[in-house]
């Protein structure tokens, strides 16, 4: 018995030493195609491994504030080979492989091979959309990408109006919102919503932000001098009540004019709203059932 | 009608692994037995006994010959059921108790379902394992096997039986057991073709044998006529420890205890020996013709293939 | 003849037992209920897709091992034990001998992976509250397990009537993986040319047609099974099954015993 304990005891401590494993050894065998074969059929359940190990990977990654995601792109490549149809991958791939992991075009190439695979699911459609405007801003792709998806029979009402968006306004806050909102209604999975969800409150921000600044500089017009307090600006009959962040916080209103959140570093993506000269940590968001 | 005929079976075996060795086990065997009759089929080991019965029993193919059991093919399954086999030392199933065990060989056999049962307590209880009837195999001692081996052999009531060494393994008072079933199996009317190398037993038991030596048989008979068709001895005891020269020269086996000389020697050369004896005024005890023992057939009729052995290997 | 090929069979089936083989039963009770449950944690929606997998994946390969484990044994170790001395006296054909062996540790395997699945649905039951009609799929691929298992265990006898233990679990097992990818031997065997092509065409037909059997990735995606694979494969499975066992017979036929 307590040899048994020293032995995991020093497991551990091994295991703490060898940080930084190569990427071999975290994926066993890093080509795909060998890996289908040597499944011997049973691809299904080797890909639900693999599918395991990426949404591990991530969570730890994201905890620890990784600046790389590395190993995602080729897990979430071994996961989709051996078994085409787990589409929750390709999800993951759209959401966090463009954004957090930095590689967009890969997380295109894993969305086509998941389109060509299951040509009839209208959210890959979706989510090569999705990487298309927010990650590479090619409105054109995105539109194109949503109106394919907005052709299946089941697709969702929103694709038809995200392809026109796109052509039209694709740089636009609504449209980031309609996208956020479409993602957090329509996924299963706890990781997916909860980055949208910390997407959407951002979004919020930054119309609040936008709205309450706006304001500011009314009163200014109208009175010739900056509000103090946000009192002042229901005074002069342009707000009712204090207002509050997505988190419950209420915004800052600083001298200058500019309107600010309490605790920038709870609320990621935000654009506006942040002190200057205020360099974000790694985004972090909780997932969301 | 005759219950075994064997018509010239030959059994050569190619030994080796590249070049093929031909290595004779049996050779072309010719041999009778009749129904009803206990039948020893007797030999050294090695003298191809237990091949001979393998090809009785179908287990191993023979080159050449044939053989007939009750006047069908060996392979017949009608003839199958009418015979019963023990091995040289049989194993069986040792996951199964021994009721299981005839009970399943009594589903091959072709028993009845409604007289299985009662079959296998009955034959149990004939070679006295009726008390060990739910013991698994995996339990029994070799003497305990051996008698699961003749229940078996003879559960479904067969015409001949067959046994190889059926004494192998038990006690004398097995072997007593033994030899008494198998004269109940004579008077239930049944054939038993049996094989030993303990000539004692078959010529306590067997109406014919047939001696068989390094494949070849040499020869075959009652055992009565076998045995009296060598010369015999006569044991002669007299009085005193003296030894008459003559008696050497005549091939006495004499042997001197406190009082009294024994000496053994050929009927022939009885009149001789009694000469000597009166010549030399010793009183003699008695004069007793000593009876050909089927082991001393037995080896007298094995020794010149001794040399001839050299030849054929 | 029937009937002595079935008490050959439930005799077979009763070793089985009695060598515990029903044992691993336990292990994947275990091993389904700890899915089971610790699967939620996973990623919420794949449930269902992750008990399948693993379920049937844990059948198959539990009842591979079982089928050869066991098959190689089923002639080899009669012959070397002698045991089939008192049994072929009687009156038992030898093809009957073989045939029966077969039906029993085939009829073993059926038993086992009717409990198994009894587990999946357990588990499966566990992690949706309810049935889906698609769970119907399930028992197709489960009885292409159980083809796959004849086709196995036909092989292992067929080894096993003329080769040791140990040469009969490495050509079983062999024959069965190279099995799981032949629709790709096949295929490269139409890329190559002259002998080797030769040579690989007639090994890719003459292995065992496993891939075909194996629907446990689509099923678990819910995706229906076509008649017509499931009538093929039937008929597949019956003749190659035949195939192995006569030439098991055959072999054993000429068999002389030592």
């Amino acid at each position: 018995m307590s040899c048994l304990a020293g032995s995991v005891l020093l497991l551990r401590r091994i295991d703490r030493q060898r940080t930084g494993a190569t990427l071999e050894e975290v994926l066993y065998i890093s080509s795909p195609k060998l890996l289908k074969h040597l499944s011997l059929g049973y691809d299904g359940l080797l890909a639900d491994i693999y599918w395991t190990r990426a949404v591990q990977y991530f969570g730890d990654k994201l905890d620890k504030g990784a600046e790389h995601y590395d190993l995602l792109g080729p897990l979430l490549e071994i996961t989709t080979t051996l078994d085409p149809h787990l589409l929750v991958a390709y999800e993951y791939g759209t959401n966090f492989l463009a954004a957090n992991g930095g590689q967009p075009r890969r997380a295109i190439q894993l969305s086509e091979f998941g389109i060509r695979n299951n040509p009839n699911e209208w959210r890959l459609y979706y989510g090569l959309g999705f990487v298309y405007y927010l990650d590479l801003k090619e409105y054109g792709n995105a539109a194109d990408a949503f109106l394919r998806g907005s052709r299946l029979p089941d697709a969702h009402p929103f694709l038809k109006v995200l392809a026109a968006q796109m052509a039209e306004r694709g740089g636009d806050i609504q449209t980031a919102r309609m996208l956020w909102a479409t993602t957090y209604q329509t996924t299963k999975d706890r990781d997916i919503r909860g980055n949208a969800a910390a997407h959407l409150r951002a979004l919020q921000v930054d119309d609040d932000v936008t709205s309450l600044e706006k304001l500011v500089s009314h009163y200014r017009d109208k009175t010739g001098h900056l509000p103090q307090t946000f009192s002042d600006l229901e005074a002069a009959n342009l707000l009712r009540g204090t207002p509050v962040d997505p988190l419950g916080h209420t915004y800052k209103l600083m001298p200058d004019g500019r309107v600010e959140v309490r605790v920038p570093d709870d609320l990621p993506f935000i654009q506006k709203g942040t002190p200057p000269g205020y360099i974000p940590p790694k985004p972090k968001f909780k997932p969301e059932d | 009608m005759t219950a075994i005929d064997i018509l010239g079976l030959e059994k050569i075996y190619s030994v080796g692994f590249w070049r093929k060795k031909p290595k004779c086990a049996l050779r072309p065997l010719h041999l009778r037995v009749e129904e009803g009759e206990i039948f020893g089929f007797l030999g050294p080991n090695g003298a191809g006994k237990t091949t001979t019965l393998k090809m009785l029993m179908g287990l191993v193919y023979p080159t050449s010959g044939s053989a007939r059991i009750l006047g069908m093919e060996i392979n017949d399954p009608r003839m199958k059921a009418q015979i019963g086999f023990l091995p040289e030392q049989p194993y069986f199933y040792d996951y199964l108790t021994a009721g299981e065990l005839l009970d399943y060989y009594g589903q091959l056999s072709g028993v009845a379902p409604k007289e299985r049962s009662r079959k296998v307590r009955e034959v149990l209880e004939r070679v006295g394992l009726a008390d060990v009837i739910r013991v698994q195999l995996r339990k029994f001692s070799k003497g305990m096997l051996q008698r699961v081996g003749i229940a078996q052999a003879i559960l479904h009531d067969p015409r001949i039986v067959f046994l190889d060494e059926p004494m192998s393994g038990l006690d004398p008072m097995g072997r007593r057991e033994v030899r008494d079933l198998m004269e109940q199996l004579k008077h239930e009317g049944k054939t038993v073709f049996f094989s030993t190398h303990i000539l004692s037993d078959a010529e306590a038991l067997c109406d014919r044998v047939a001696i068989i030596h390094l494949g070849e048989l040499r020869s075959v008979g009652a055992v009565v006529d076998l045995t009296s068709s060598i010369e015999g001895n006569v044991e002669l005891v007299w009085h005193g420890n003296k030894v008459p020269a003559a008696m050497n020269a005549l091939g006495a086996d004499c042997h001197v205890t406190g009082d009294t000389v024994r000496a053994v020697l050929l009927e022939g050369n009885q009149e001789a020996a009694l000469e000597a004896l009166r010549r030399e005024q010793l009183q003699i005890i008695s004069l007793i013709p000593v009876r050909t023992s089927l082991e001393e057939y037995f080896v007298r009729k094995l020794q010149p293939s001794k040399a001839v052995a050299g030849v054929t290997r | 003849m029937s009937a002595r090929i079935l008490h050959i069979a439930s005799n077979t089936f009763r070793e089985a037992v009695r060598d515990r083989v029903l044992y691993n039963l336990i292990a994947f009770a275990l091993l389904m209920s700890g899915a089971a449950i610790l699967v939620g944690q996973i990623s919420i929606g794949i449930e269902r897709l992750v008990v399948i997998n693993l379920g049937l994946t844990a059948v198959s390969l539990f009842g591979v091992v079982i089928a050869i484990f066991i098959g190689i044994g089923l002639v080899s170790k009669e012959i070397d034990k002698r045991t089939l001395y008192t049994v072929l006296s009687r009156p038992v054909q030898r093809w009957e001998f073989i045939i029966g062996k077969f039906f029993g540790l085939a009829g073993t395997l059926v038993v086992n992976t009717f409990f198994m699945a009894l587990g999946v649905f357990a588990a499966l039951l566990y992690v949706s509250q309810h049935f889906h009609a698609a769970d119907g799929w399930v028992l197709v691929a489960l009885y292409f397990i159980i083809l796959q298992f004849l086709i196995i265990t036909a092989l292992a006898l067929l080894f096993s009537s003329f080769s040791s233990p140990l040469l009969s679990a490495v050509f079983a097992f062999a024959l069965f993986v190279i099995g799981t990818f032949a629709e790709d031997l096949r295929g490269f065997a139409g890329m190559t040319h002259g002998i080797t092509r030769w040579l690989a065409t007639g090994a890719a037909y003459l292995v065992p047609n496993l891939s075909a059997l194996n629907v446990i990735s689509s099923v678990a995606h819910e995706q229906p099974v076509p008649g017509q694979l499931i009538l093929s494969n039937t008929a597949y499975a019956l003749v190659y099954a035949s195939m192995a066992l006569c030439g098991a017979v055959l072999i054993f036929e000429h068999r002389n015993l030592k």
